[in-house]
């Protein structure tokens, strides 16, 4: 049996949570305090050893990726966090800088210090007002405390730290749109090589890391890489945080070891949220990875294991449908969301998802024919892989996973001459008969 | 205000003249001055652009001519360079905006959970559609992409602050009471929804003051931790043991392992 591991969300009750006064009363800033004593090389290899991959739903190893900046040439480098969170079914990054900013500062700092970084980017989707307010206000608490700026604790090191506002693209989420669109352009990947450890930001070599991925630095710091390599599971190491939502009893975000299974979460969760309406289909990180189904519970929910079943494990964002929901419609609107955040710079995925969208727009209600489905996985075949970012690739994840599980409900659609579900059914709330105009 | 945003056959938004003419002296030093300040957080210029633009909207209540003139001139660039830039982005808005966006997500999970209801009543209760404003200047009414708040599903945003667990009844007192000129209270944020003005300075980087406000999490935040709490669950202790021994074991009353065995 799995436990739950409360790290970065072990204070989040606390009635000031966000504070440096309350950060520091959880060890805050005291793991920096350590890294300035220790060489950035030592630092770099601290990360590797805890096996920490990157939480934004790549997973790839971030102590490796910091060591594949070249070697110092004496001008700037820089690390940008990825604070862009708009996968859907993500929902961890914002109430994690809601409610505990300072670990996502504090692992800025040591982040910075161990790469050779004097100017930090925190790049904030726009459409979160709040948050950006909790973020600047907490670099503020923390350049007042000495912990950044100039020379700090008389240390020679010097660090400063910006905190930017999108404006509405999820793309921007993609690492270098994210650069593209920090240096003031349109947020459209780019062509890669170079990676941005070679040429990223201002073509200089440049970090981007997801905010969980930065603000689990300082436990590990604190706390040792064999610390973190105790939890999780072998190549998945560590903590993470897993965002349960839809229809289960109390949705919310659940810190736990990498290889804990849905099964043991919704069963702390509370179950489902009606018991009589058991689970039909979940995502495990995000819509851009592969749906499960019930067969699925049981499945490690680490890299490996759901890589092993067919799917990702993203940002571990479990969206959770009961048998109320109409996975074409579900499907549908996905496909609506990937259409109109297509950035347009590459043909397969700007053309290929208006035309998923055309297609499962008919197929939802009731038109359309059988031969439908083998052009939307044609159309699926043709986008995968032939783009410069995943976005194509995530739009091809829902509807190449629902046409293999649920294939007969598709086919319902058409001899039903529309959609069999009610969506009134799978609402939080009773539906009266008229809403007052 | 007047529709400044013209819709030609083609599908193009024009920007008409009046959107074009020159700020006022004082309001265009003051402009300067903030976008001096923007300008210097940043080691090349361009990079304050998307600010800039907030900072325009904060000024206009929309992207107007005469903010992408200015932007392009402080920055150097052309102004088709900024206005492609600026009709990249969602939260840009090419004709005046109302003192409110009120956006009700209708991703899937929101959609599935009640947010399509929820945008039904309120399309129907207003008589706008996606991207109008009523005619009173108040709501400006959108479907909006995931927020990344899906454990409060469905969810509304008020001029980007968060307004959890809605349903079609209290959506729609919700635009009452901002029509009505009440002061709303977001689930989680600030102590009142500012104006759509007041929030775009705050997003160009220009903090407010309100930072302390509202709380640091709602419910759902904190469902993990309460359950964990309650089992009497922790994260191990710090531990020197070489690679490879037994996981750590929670003082719990369970007595379970943290962590997955890895044998």
């Amino acid at each position: 049996m799995t436990t739950l591991t409360p790290i970065l969300t072990k204070f989040w009750d606390d009635p000031q949570s966000w504070t440096l006064k309350t950060y520091a009363k959880h060890d805050g800033w005291k793991a920096f305090a350590k890294a300035l004593t220790m060489k950035p090389a030592d630092l770099v290899a601290m990360t590797k050893d805890s096996g920490l991959r990157g939480r934004g739903g790549a997973g790839f190893p971030t102590g490796l990726k910091w060591s594949f900046l070249p070697p110092p040439d004496g001008g700037p480098r820089y690390l940008v966090v990825n604070a862009d969170e708009s996968e859907p079914g993500t929902c961890k990054d914002i109430p994690l800088l809601m409610a505990a900013p300072q670990f996502l500062i504090e692992g800025v700092a040591i982040t910075s210090y161990a790469i050779g970084c004097h100017h930090a980017f925190i790049y904030l989707r726009g459409e979160v007002v709040h948050v950006y307010r909790r973020l600047m206000r907490a670099v503020e608490e923390a350049y007042a405390a000495g912990h950044l700026g100039k020379n700090i604790h008389g240390s020679g090191y010097d660090l400063d730290v910006t905190v930017h506002a999108g404006a509405g693209a999820y793309i921007c989420g993609e690492e270098t749109a994210l650069l593209d669109s920090l240096e003031g352009r349109r947020g459209q990947p780019r062509s890669k090589p170079p990676f941005p450890a070679v040429a990223g930001l201002y073509a200089r070599p440049t970090v981007v890391n997801n905010v969980e991925s930065i603000a689990s630095v300082p436990p590990i710091l604190l706390h040792g890489a064999n610390w973190f390599k105790d939890m999780g599971t072998e190549r998945s190491t560590g903590f993470g945080i897993f965002s349960l939502s839809g229809h289960v009893k109390n949705p919310g975000q659940y810190e736990a070891p990498l290889g804990i299974t849905l099964r043991e979460l919704l069963d702390m969760a509370g179950g489902m949220r009606d018991p009589q309406r058991p689970i039909k289909f979940w995502t495990p990180g995000g819509s851009s990875t592969p749906m499960f189904t019930a067969e699925h519970l049981d499945v490690p929910l680490d890299f490996e294991a759901v890589g092993a079943a067919g799917s990702m494990l993203g940002t571990r964002a479990l969206q959770i449908f009961d048998t109320s929901v109409c996975v074409v419609r579900a499907v549908d609107r996905w496909t609506d969301f990937y259409k109109h955040e297509s950035c347009g710079k590459c043909t397969p995925c700007r053309e290929g998802t208006w035309w998923l969208k055309q297609i499962l727009g008919r197929l939802e209600h009731g038109e359309g024919s059988e031969a439908d489905l083998d052009t939307l996985l044609d159309i699926c075949d043709n986008i995968l892989g032939r783009s410069f970012c995943a976005l194509g690739d995530g739009a091809t994840s829902p509807i190449t996973s629902s046409i293999q599980y649920f294939r007969d409900e598709y086919l319902a659609h058409l001899t039903h001459g529309g959609c069999p579900f009610d969506p009134k059914d799978a609402a939080l709330f009773p539906i009266k008969e008229t809403v007052s105009a | 205000m007047g529709h400044f945003g013209l819709q030609t056959a083609a599908g193009h938004l024009t920007v008409p003249a009046e959107s074009k003419e020159a700020y006022a002296a004082d309001v265009e030093a003051a402009f300067r001055a903030d976008a001096a300040q923007i300008i210097a957080r940043y080691p090349h210029k361009r990079s304050a652009l998307l600010p800039m633009l907030h900072l325009v909207q904060s000024v206009d209540g929309y992207i107007t001519g005469r903010g992408i003139a200015l932007c392009a001139e402080l920055l150097d660039l052309t102004e088709a360079e900024v206005s492609g830039v600026a009709t990249f982005y969602t939260q840009f808005k090419r004709h005046p905006n109302g003192r409110y966006t009120v956006g009700v997500c209708t991703n899937t999970l929101c959609a599935v959970m009640g947010g399509d209801l929820i945008w039904e009543a309120v399309s129907a209760h207003l008589g706008i559609g996606h991207d109008e404003t009523t005619p009173d200047g108040m709501i400006t009414l959108e479907r909006v992409e995931c927020n990344a708040a899906c454990d409060f599903a469905p969810v509304v945003m008020t001029n980007w602050e968060f307004f959890d667990n809605q349903t079609p009844e209290s959506t729609i007192q919700l635009v009452d009471d901002l029509r009505a000129g009440k002061d709303v209270r977001p689930t989680r944020g600030a102590d009142k929804v500012v104006s759509f003005q007041d929030m775009s300075r705050v997003l160009a980087g220009f903090a407010d003051g309100r930072a302390d406000e509202g709380p640091g999490a709602g419910p759902a935040s904190l469902a993990g931790l309460e359950v964990a709490k309650g089992h009497g669950w922790t994260a191990p202790e710090t531990t020197s043991a070489p690679q490879g021994t037994t996981p750590a074991r929670a003082d719990g009353p369970t007595g379970a392992r943290t962590g997955k065995d890895k044998a």
